[in-house]
């Protein structure tokens, strides 16, 4: 049998790393094909060397049996390879049309583009996927789902004959993502392969055909969908059991820590009061859009614009700037670790020291011994992956850096932590690590707030649950009332 | 306040430039007068060439210290290749070809060299004026055939080409930007280069072009430069770079590249020249107008950034 794509022994080192070690990827024709692995099990190098981001060091490609050799994204995409990048890869400031046609307009007398080919291909393309977005509208201004539409409707418009999807549900509702998965079979009896990237179980179950696992830079095997449950596919992945996905310690829960009361955000957050105890780990839930982020940050003093009043430990405070919160003891750690937890083109010993500067300062000097000390402690406590402290962060897998910000706010013990989505994109392995830490957090007497969109996770890991709706506080549920429809009906009130 | 900051960020620069010539046209009764307005034209003629195509190196994210250097280069090569062969056609493309080649070296220097864009055009900068001085050991070479002049001293129909060739080139710069895919990729790689190249484009071959084009635009300066003072020195367009940034950036182009237009650049240049012969008729000291001009140029900054910041 000849496959649509088949990627034959693909090897890739890096200084000092093996990524990837004789790996071997077969995808039939209109398959839709899931790689799976845990963080840094070379699922992203093997998808970089597919779609010509990466140059493979052995190995040999075959597209319908012939084989190619893919030297840069535009060879990729000549060969019928497209590839939807988790991080999009859009241009911010150009139009919709602009962005899908960015590579191929349409040409008008040798120079000119033709425009009304343009719009009307693009509209034709969106509207192949169910979506309206005018293509006229700038790609900055969109929501994230749509511009994740956009992005697969830019590989669309070419002549494509595999489709590589990087975790592209990561930033969408459960019904943006259905819609995708029903663009995605449509795309795949049409005769494409689609390669699908994720860290969601349910979602692979749901619309993958076959499974190649992935672990260490190694192939561990490759199954049909059918052959497989979430525990055997997990089993693969890490190698090892995932007995529990949420490890709940008995912590004793102490006296009241923080205390907001009447806050409100402008269009946001509508007069919510809570309070957290010592120990405690309080989820925050709700759809996107119902103001949890807008919420915390507000707590955070990163948001303008709020009103209501904070008490720490029993004592109004002032906090009006991230600089407040940090000096009370406040910590957040947010969703795009990226962007505002790390700097990412820093190392991770760096990333570690700025945060907490004094504690590393003799007179007028950095104390480099007992930076270099304190991050090689900190690296070993978090299991931060990584071959030095040298490393520089964004080198990191997603994990791993989500384990350095954590790591970083360890250090000034703090009296409350606030988590913004902590396990978004990461894998099933690390997942249950983080799970653990903000366990042990707790246990130290921290207090600790988790916002997430997955209620799996809230329920597993919250001592109580709040839920908002539409910036409103709708619910409140001890752990003993957990019930998933509950909270969710609470959650669309 | 942010708000009014965004909303002057489109229309900001003409908004700026019918105020000032409404300020200039009461204080002074000459300011409106057709001669004086002309007079204006030609006075930013130069710049306002030569900031077109570092308003394309902006918007890719990139910068352009190099053009004064290269006006006094192009300049003096080729006016000694007219004084010497007398052939005022050669000495046109010697011109052209010098600024050209420049633009394309810088651009290889950025691309494949891996150079960022300051260093390199700095060091271009000081490489080209040395050379000029080289090679005419530091003396005017003056006294043209009036075809080599054509550029900076003549005119078509009583229009002088100081008027014309200014108009001619934004018009087709104007085309270029908003309507081919040249012009999409141009804005595309000062948005997002990454993304940009991951389209499967080649993204270096497009930076080389626009410094390339960049080059000529700014040979074209050159020629028009020599062609009105009728004159090459190895010490001319001291400052120019200065100059065609500040037109870019008080014409609204953000200097992070993505974001601009090039009607802003013109407009950019026309504030410069209006507030410098305004000040002039006012009889105000020139050292106050370099002052005033600063002054200009950290607003339209600041203007850019708040537009910014209210984005993200």
């Amino acid at each position: 049998m000849t496959y649509a794509l088949e990627m034959q022994n693909i090897s890739k080192r890096f200084p000092g790393v093996v990524a990837l070690d004789r790996v071997t990827l077969q995808v039939g024709r209109g398959e839709i094909h899931s790689v799976v692995g845990e963080n840094g099990a070379g699922k992203s190098t093997l998808m970089k060397i597919l779609s010509g981001a990466y140059r493979k060091d052995e190995g040999t490609i075959l597209l319908d049996g012939l084989p190619i050799e893919i030297t840069s994204p535009q060879s990729a995409i000549d060969a019928g390879i497209g590839t939807v990048y988790q991080n999009l890869n859009l241009i911010p400031d150009l139009t919709v049309a602009d962005n899908i046609f960015m590579n191929r307009f349409a040409v008008r007398c040798g120079v000119a583009i033709d425009r009304k080919a343009t719009r009307l291909g693009t509209e034709d393309v969106l509207g192949l996927m169910g979506c309206d977005i005018s293509p006229s509208a700038i790609v900055a201004d969109l929501s994230v789902a749509d511009q994740q539409m956009v992005a697969i409707a830019r590989v669309l418009v070419g002549d494509i004959r595999v489709l590589i999807l990087d975790e592209p549900t990561s930033s969408l509702s459960p019904q943006e993502a259905e819609r995708l998965f029903v663009n995605m079979r449509s795309l795949a009896a049409r005769g494409v392969s689609i390669i699908f990237i994720s860290h969601h179980m349910e979602e692979i179950f749901n619309v993958a055909e076959r499974v190649t696992v992935l672990r260490d830079g190694g192939l561990v095997g490759s199954w049909g969908i059918g052959e497989l449950d979430e525990a055997s596919l997990v089993h693969h992945m890490v190698g090892r059991e995932v007995r529990e996905m949420f490890p709940k310690a008995h912590v004793e829960i102490g006296e009241e820590i923080l205390r907001v009361s009447h806050i409100s955000v402008t269009g946001w957050v509508d007069d919510v009061s809570f309070s957290l105890r010592r120990g405690e780990i309080l989820g925050i839930g709700g759809l996107v859009g119902a103001g949890r982020t807008e919420l915390v940050k507000a707590i955070f003093g990163a948001i303008a614009g709020r009103s209501g009043e904070i008490f720490l430990d029993g004592e109004k405070v002032a906090i009006d700037s991230p600089e407040d919160a940090v000096r009370q003891g406040l910590a957040f750690i947010p969703e795009n670790r990226r962007d505002e937890g790390l700097l990412s083109d820093f190392s991770v010993e760096d990333n570690i020291v700025i945060c907490n500067l004094q504690k590393f300062t003799r007179g007028i000097f950095v104390d480099r011994k007992s930076c270099q000390t304190v991050s090689d402690r900190v690296i070993r406590e978090m299991a931060i992956k990584t071959p030095s402290r040298q490393q520089i962060a964004k080198n990191l897998s997603g994990g791993n850096q989500q384990k350095l910000v954590l790591g970083k706010w360890f250090l000034r013990n703090p009296r409350v932590i606030i988590f913004d989505e902590p396990t978004r994109g990461i894998d099933v392995g690390a997942k249950a690590e983080i799970h653990r830490t903000i366990g042990e957090l707790a246990k130290n007497g921290v207090g600790v707030i988790v916002v997430s969109s997955e209620l799996p996770e809230l329920m597993g890991i919250s001592d109580r649950i709040l839920t908002l709706s539409k910036g409103k506080l709708k619910g409140e549920f001890d752990r003993r009332d957990f019930t998933a429809e509950r909270i969710m009906l609470a959650a669309t009130a | 306040m942010k708000l009014s900051f965004g909303l002057l960020r489109g229309t900001g620069s003409l908004i700026a430039l019918v105020l000032i010539v409404i300020v200039f046209s009461v204080t002074s009764p000459v300011f409106l007068e057709l001669n004086n307005l002309m007079n204006i034209i030609v006075q930013v003629a130069v710049i306002s060439v030569i900031a077109a195509g570092a308003m394309f190196i902006i918007l890719t994210g990139g910068i352009d210290l190099s053009v004064g250097g290269m006006v006094a280069l192009a300049g003096v090569v080729s006016a000694s290749v007219v004084r010497s062969s007398g052939s005022p056609a050669l000495a046109i493309v010697v011109c052209l070809g010098v600024a050209l080649m420049f633009g394309i070296l810088a651009g290889a220097l950025i691309t494949y060299g891996k150079i960022p864009p300051f260093v390199c055009t700095l060091g271009i900068m000081s490489v080209a004026r040395g050379l000029a001085f080289v090679y005419s050991g530091g003396i005017p070479i003056s006294n043209f055939p009036a075809a080599f002049r054509f550029a900076g001293a003549g005119s078509i129909a009583g229009v002088p080409m100081m008027v014309i060739i200014p108009i001619v080139v934004y018009a087709a710069l104007w085309v270029v930007l908003n309507r081919t895919p040249f012009g999409k990729i141009v804005y595309a790689i000062g948005s997002n280069e990454e993304a940009t190249q991951l389209t499967g484009i080649n993204t270096r071959k497009y930076k080389i072009i626009v410094y390339a084009l960049a080059g000529l635009l700014t040979g074209l300066g050159a020629l028009m430069y020599i062609g009105r003072i009728n004159s090459g020195h190895p010490n001319s367009a001291l400052g120019y770079e200065l100059d065609a940034i500040a037109a870019v950036v008080i014409g609204g182009t953000s200097l992070s590249g993505g974001r601009g237009s090039i009607v802003g650049t013109i407009i950019g240049a026309l504030i410069m020249g209006v507030i410098g012969n305004g000040l002039n008729l006012l009889n105000i000291d020139p050292y106050y107008q370099s002052v005033v001009l600063g002054t200009v140029i950290v607003l339209a900054v600041m203007i850019d950034q708040n537009s910014k910041n209210q984005r993200a």
